[in-house]
Parts: C-alpha cells; structure tokens; sequence
C-alpha cells in the first residue's frame, strides 16, 4: 500500500478581541513558516462562509484542525457548519495551562512571552501534523 | 425619537493568508485603542460567522464598519450575509494605493517600515467612523 502525502490545513479563529485569539494565530504562523512549512497550511476562516471555491476545495481534499482561542471554538463550528470534517481540534488555553509560567500579553500583536509559547504550541502540534499528512492511498 | 447613535462596530476580516488580513486587524485595534476609543467595538468575525448572537444583534441594531484584505471582501459579505449591509465597506489594498504605499512582504510580526500601511489604514477607519457617526 503506498503512503500519500498530504497538506494539513490549519484554521485559526484569530479572535480580535482577546489575547488567545491572537496566540491561535501566530501558533498557526508557527506551524506553516517554521514547524512544518512543507506539510502544514493555513487558508482564511471566513472564506469558507463566502463559499470560496478553492478554499473549500483544499478543506475538502486534505485534513483540517482548528485552534481557537476560546471554549465559544469559533473555528471549529465555522468549519463544520461548512461541512469540514474536522481531524483534530485545539484551544491555546490548553497550552497556557501546561505552561503557567509563560503569560501571553497582546492583542494586536503578542509580546515576546506570547511568541516563545506560541512557538511551543507548535512544536507540540508537529507529530499531529505530521500523523495527518500520511494519508494511506487505498 | 431619534435613537443618537453612540457606537459603531468594526468587523476586521483578519485574513490569516495575507499581509493584508493581518493589517486589518492591527489597524482596527488601533481604531479601538488610540483612535476612537469611545465610539467603537470591535466584532469578532469568527464568533459572528459562528453564530453569536451577541455579535449578530450589535450588527443588526448599529452601523458597521468592515474592513478587509482581499476584493473577496469577506467580512462585508458575511455581515451582509447575517446582519445587514454595512455603513462602509473598507478594503485594505484601496486604501494603501490611495496613499502610494506598499504592503508589508510578510505575515505577522511587523516592523517600523510598516507602520506607515497600518496608520494610513487605521486613519481611513477612523475617517469613516466619523462620516457614519455625522450621517446617522
């Protein structure tokens, strides 16, 4: 059986208003620049609700997880109302929680504590990637 | 009686794919923060696509503002698509042709070369704050 790779999509919920909005997003940049620039991706969350044709096709054709900022998951339920089967979901809080000693500050942009957590989220996330990838051709 | 409008809520596409997106967002925070403090909210996009009724109210109820990083104008789309027609449809690459400026190559972590974009954007929303809050 051959082993076919394949891009993992990752959606942020980039919340606005709210610190872990922001760190969703910039672990996200994390992943598609730095952790797994090969293998991750990341599309806008909101052209799946104006029904973007290519952005569906790529959420249809590959695996999705979402990080979200908050327990409201925005990303998550924006994704599934679009009818995206989501592989796996997040939410940063989760990764503050098992690191207390790296408070994120900043909305706009993340200070440097934010940046360095966002970096372990996804260093953390990198064999979730890396499971989804491999998808096996029937 | 008139109902004075006192808020004007700012919908930011903040596109995670493009410079762009990632503007839109930092300049509607200038908006809320520096510019316009006390005659703006911010929406969440995602929670308003999502379904929060709170977002979707607010839009419903006072005018919006969207401000987004593509022609494919996402935001303006989806509170239309939701809420009603926005009082101003902003989009991000209009406004920096307008000033003869450039948007930054990268997506995140913006530097003193890109500040120009991010106020000439952050100006423009807080232009249209105050034609709209005139106009209601």
């Amino acid at each position: 059986m051959e082993k076919k790779n394949k891009k993992v999509v990752v959606l942020p919920c980039s919340g606005i208003g709210k610190v872990f909005g922001a760190l969703a997003r910039e672990t996200t940049y994390e992943l598609v620049e730095r952790v797994r620039p090969n293998s991750a991706v990341t599309t806008c969350l909101a052209k799946l609700v104006i029904e973007d044709t290519e952005t569906k096709q790529l959420v249809k054709e590959n695996p999705v997880i979402t990080i979200d900022g908050c327990p409201k998951e925005c990303a998550r339920k924006s994704a599934e109302s679009q009818g995206v089967n989501v592989a796996r979901s997040f939410q940063t809080i989760d990764f503050y929680k098992a690191h207390k000693d790296m408070k994120p500050e900043g909305i706009s942009e993340l200070d440097e504590t934010g940046r360095r957590l966002a970096a372990i989220a996804a260093d953390e996330l990198a064999t979730v990637i890396d499971e989804l990838a491999v998808q096996e051709e029937q | 009686m008139d109902i004075q409008v006192t808020k004007i809520g700012m919908v930011s596409c903040s596109g995670e794919e493009l410079p762009e997106g990632t503007i839109s967002r930092i300049a509607c925070r200038k908006v809320l923060t520096d510019l316009k403090p006390n005659e703006t909210v911010t929406i969440c996009l995602p929670l308003f696509i999502a379904g929060g009724e709170e977002e979707r109210k607010f839009a419903k109820k006072y005018p919006t503002i969207t401000v987004d990083g593509c022609e494919k104008l996402c935001a303006a789309k989806s509170t239309e698509m939701f809420s009603g027609k926005p009082s101003k449809s902003l989009v991000v690459p209009d406004i920096l042709k307008k000033h003869n400026l450039s948007a930054p190559k990268k997506l995140r972590h913006f530097g003193d070369e890109d500040q120009a974009a991010i106020q000439a954007v952050a100006d423009e929303i807080a232009k249209s704050v105050k034609e709209v809050l005139e106009n209601d």
